[in-house]
């Protein structure tokens, strides 16, 4: 048996465009998923994720590359007979079942024994939180309720990977929340793979152990939450995953970790953590998130420090949200509100003078695509 | 005035229905309560109406008459409960082979590509388009001894037969089985109870393709998905789901089926041949031919007590052909 619970090699997946085209929704994806592992598809809607779920659980077949699942090759297996099952985003639920005849009716294709079936869906709608809600139809469960049958439809058959194609959705934000925490906890319970599609990243944030980040059929960036948020490795993922103030540049020395950018706008050298092989000469981004760099209304003459004017600053409660000019360059800039106070000024007045810095461990040098 | 019929949402839904109420009420209930009124009459020599209480009608249906040839107190003649049972079990039986012609093709329409399936729904509409009357007739060309049918099944066979049963007459012979004929002999398949149940299943199969069309249209491809994620392969999801849920089709196709097939008498009237007769039929006679209108009325009473109760229990068992919804 592989150590992988799902690996895809080189999967290209070409669909027709009405007008004739070709267009490549999966494009040379390659991805280790370990077994137990929750792992995260993420990326905006025609990024190819859904395709590739679709791809492991045989719904479509890749037209080039290998999907292999426990070092199994896939081939043209049809989804009867693959060790996954999938939570589908509308649910799918069997309105004609109840919601015991739904959880049974894989079982039931198993040929199980009629009282381990009964156990079993017992068992699966307890997990779930449904008891005593054996008898009713779909329809008459709330979405959330409705999306918890449907993963102990799934759950129920202990697949090898559960494939989820973003089953929350379709639910209240407070709900969705909930179900995060949830479905993590079960997953841990439960120990098996879980392959998550959305393109919600604080979703992906919170639930995954690591998280590919796809773009346009190809997978940008594979790690940890961590990793994708405080590493990201190019401008896309940087920008994708929460924000980020970016400018371009020039490398002028490279000092192991560290490298100096000239950076035209600001007419000024920003020294930042630069990515692995980026040498002197090349053409860089650089990029900091708004809530690393310090607002100061005194001074500081340290390195990577501005002078700006604050042109605007937003209330929201447990942040402050302020826009700062340095000479024309506007830089996003994220503030705790920490002390408690009616004062405005404690805000950043629009107006005002603010120096800003931009600490070189906080700051990324990325490759300019 | 207006202004109070504005604020007053029960008085504008009587308005919007009143034109559809006094068709019914005109066109429907006036003339089901003249034909109960009239059922229970008696016919004079000239076929006038003598209105009168009387059950002569119905028993008449049921075959018992005082009026016998024996010179016996009352006797028995199963005629009209033959023809009501005939029609009936016709009723049935076409009903029966509509649907099975009918799902395989709302099926496949259901599943074409869309610009497909407009074409392929359309195609299914045409027939509609000509007279109920001429179509039928038209069948008379298609299976008549000298019809196109017997023209195709001749000209497929004669060449064979010789040689099939020079092959296989010998064996069969020894096996004491029946042989197969040296020589085609067309099918006399017109003037038959057969071509009365080929004629209703022709001109009733539009109105079981479009309900179960439908019904097959709205299953969410995701449950094909699922079930077959779930482990089931093409026939068991066929089984478990998508026959389940467009069961709702069947049903009002089934109602929109049975209904006319008991009722209509031009079908058997042009393809079953004068002694062929059904409910629809002897009804006609009695208005027209025998001008017995009280006895018409009786009839046409019992067949509607009859369709109604049928469609009653069938409906009690699969609902009315609405979306499946918990009680």
């Amino acid at each position: 048996m592989s150590e992988f619970a799902v690996e895809m090699r080189d999967v290209v997946k070409e669909f027709q465009t009405p007008e004739g085209g070709h267009i490549n929704a999966v494009d040379r994806v390659s991805l280790q998923i370990n077994d137990g592992e929750f792992f995260s598809l993420l990326g905006s809607s025609g990024c190819g994720k859904t395709t590739s779920l679709r791809m492991i659980a045989g719904f479509e077949w890749p037209t080039q590359g290998e999907i292999l699942i426990h070092g199994h090759p896939m081939g043209h297996i049809p989804p009867f007979q693959r060790p996954v099952n999938t939570v589908f985003q509308s649910y799918a639920l069997f309105q004609h079942m109840t919601v015991a005849q739904n959880v049974a009716f894989g079982l039931e294709m198993e040929k199980a024994a009629k009282d381990e079936i009964e156990h079993r869906v017992h068992h699966a709608l307890e997990m779930v939180q449904l008891t005593g809600m054996d008898r009713r139809k779909p329809k008459q469960l709330s979405g959330g309720q409705q999306q918890r049958v449907a993963l102990a439809r799934a759950l129920v058959k202990v697949p090898d990977v559960l494939l989820l194609d973003e089953p929350l959705g379709a639910l209240d934000l407070k709900l969705r929340k909930e179900m995060q925490l949830e479905l993590k906890a079960l997953q841990q319970k439960v120990g098996i793979t879980f392959i998550y599609v959305t393109h919600d990243q604080e979703e992906a944030l919170t639930m995954s152990d690591r998280i590919a980040v796809m773009s346009k059929g190809k997978v940008m960036q594979v790690g940890t939450p961590v990793e994708i948020y405080e590493r990201p490795n190019c401008r896309f993922v940087a920008d994708f995953i929460g924000e980020s103030n970016f400018f371009a540049g020039v490398v002028k020395s490279v000092d192991h970790e560290f490298a100096s950018v000239y950076v035209p706008i600001l007419n000024s050298e920003i020294r930042g953590m630069a990515l692995d092989g980026i040498v002197a000469g090349e053409n860089v981004i650089v990029s900091v998130r708004p809530e690393k760099v310090r607002a100061s209304e005194q001074a500081a003459l340290n390195e990577n420090s501005f002078q700006g004017r604050i042109t605007k600053s937003v209330y929201i409660g447990s942040e402050s949200h302020v826009i700062v000019d340095i000479n024309g360059t506007i830089l996003k800039v994220w503030e705790q509100n920490k002390i408690s106070t009616l004062e405005p000024g404690a805000y950043h007045l629009p107006g005002s003078e603010v120096w800003l810095t931009l600490f070189p461990e906080n700051t990324l040098i990325l490759r300019d695509e | 005035m207006l202004k109070r019929l504005r604020e007053n949402k029960s008085a504008q839904g009587a308005l919007l229905v009143s034109p559809t109420m006094m068709f019914m009420v005109g066109l429907l209930i006036i003339p089901l309560v003249l034909t109960l009124v009239i059922s229970f009459g008696r016919r004079d020599p000239d076929g006038q109406v003598i209105y009168d209480f009387t059950l002569d009608n119905y028993r008449r249906l049921t075959g018992f008459t005082t009026d016998c040839a024996s010179g016996a107190a009352f006797c028995f003649n199963d005629l009209y409960l033959q023809i009501l049972w005939r029609s009936l079990s016709l009723a049935f039986r076409s009903t029966l082979v509509v649907i099975l012609l009918a799902y395989p093709l709302a099926y496949y329409i259901a599943r074409a590509q869309p610009r497909r399936r407009n074409t392929l729904l359309f195609l299914v509409l045409i027939p509609l388009w000509t007279n109920f009357v001429i179509r039928i007739y038209a069948w008379i060309m298609i299976l008549r001894t000298q019809g196109v049918l017997n023209g195709l099944v001749g000209a497929i066979l004669t060449p064979v037969l010789p040689l099939l049963s020079g092959a296989l007459n010998p064996l069969l012979a020894s096996m004491h089985l029946p042989l197969v004929a040296t020589t085609f002999t067309p099918l006399e398949i017109l003037y038959t109870p057969t071509a009365v149940l080929i004629g209703m299943v022709y001109e009733f199969l539009p109105f079981m393709i479009l309900p179960i069309f439908t019904s097959l249209e709205k299953i969410d491809s995701s449950l094909y998905e699922a079930a077959a994620d779930l482990g089931a392969n093409a026939f068991r999801t066929f089984l478990r789901v998508t026959l389940p849920l467009s069961m709702p089709g069947v049903v009002a196709g089934t109602i929109l089926v049975f209904i006319p097939v008991m009722g209509t008498f031009v079908v058997s009237d042009i393809l079953g041949g004068k002694q062929y007769i059904l409910i629809g039929n002897l009804i006609q006679r009695q208005f027209l031919d025998a001008r017995d209108p009280t006895f018409g009325s009786a009839a046409s009473l019992i067949l509607m007590v009859l369709t109604l109760v049928v469609t009653f229990f069938y409906t009690r068992r699969f609902g009315f052909g609405e979306e499946i919804v918990p009680a």
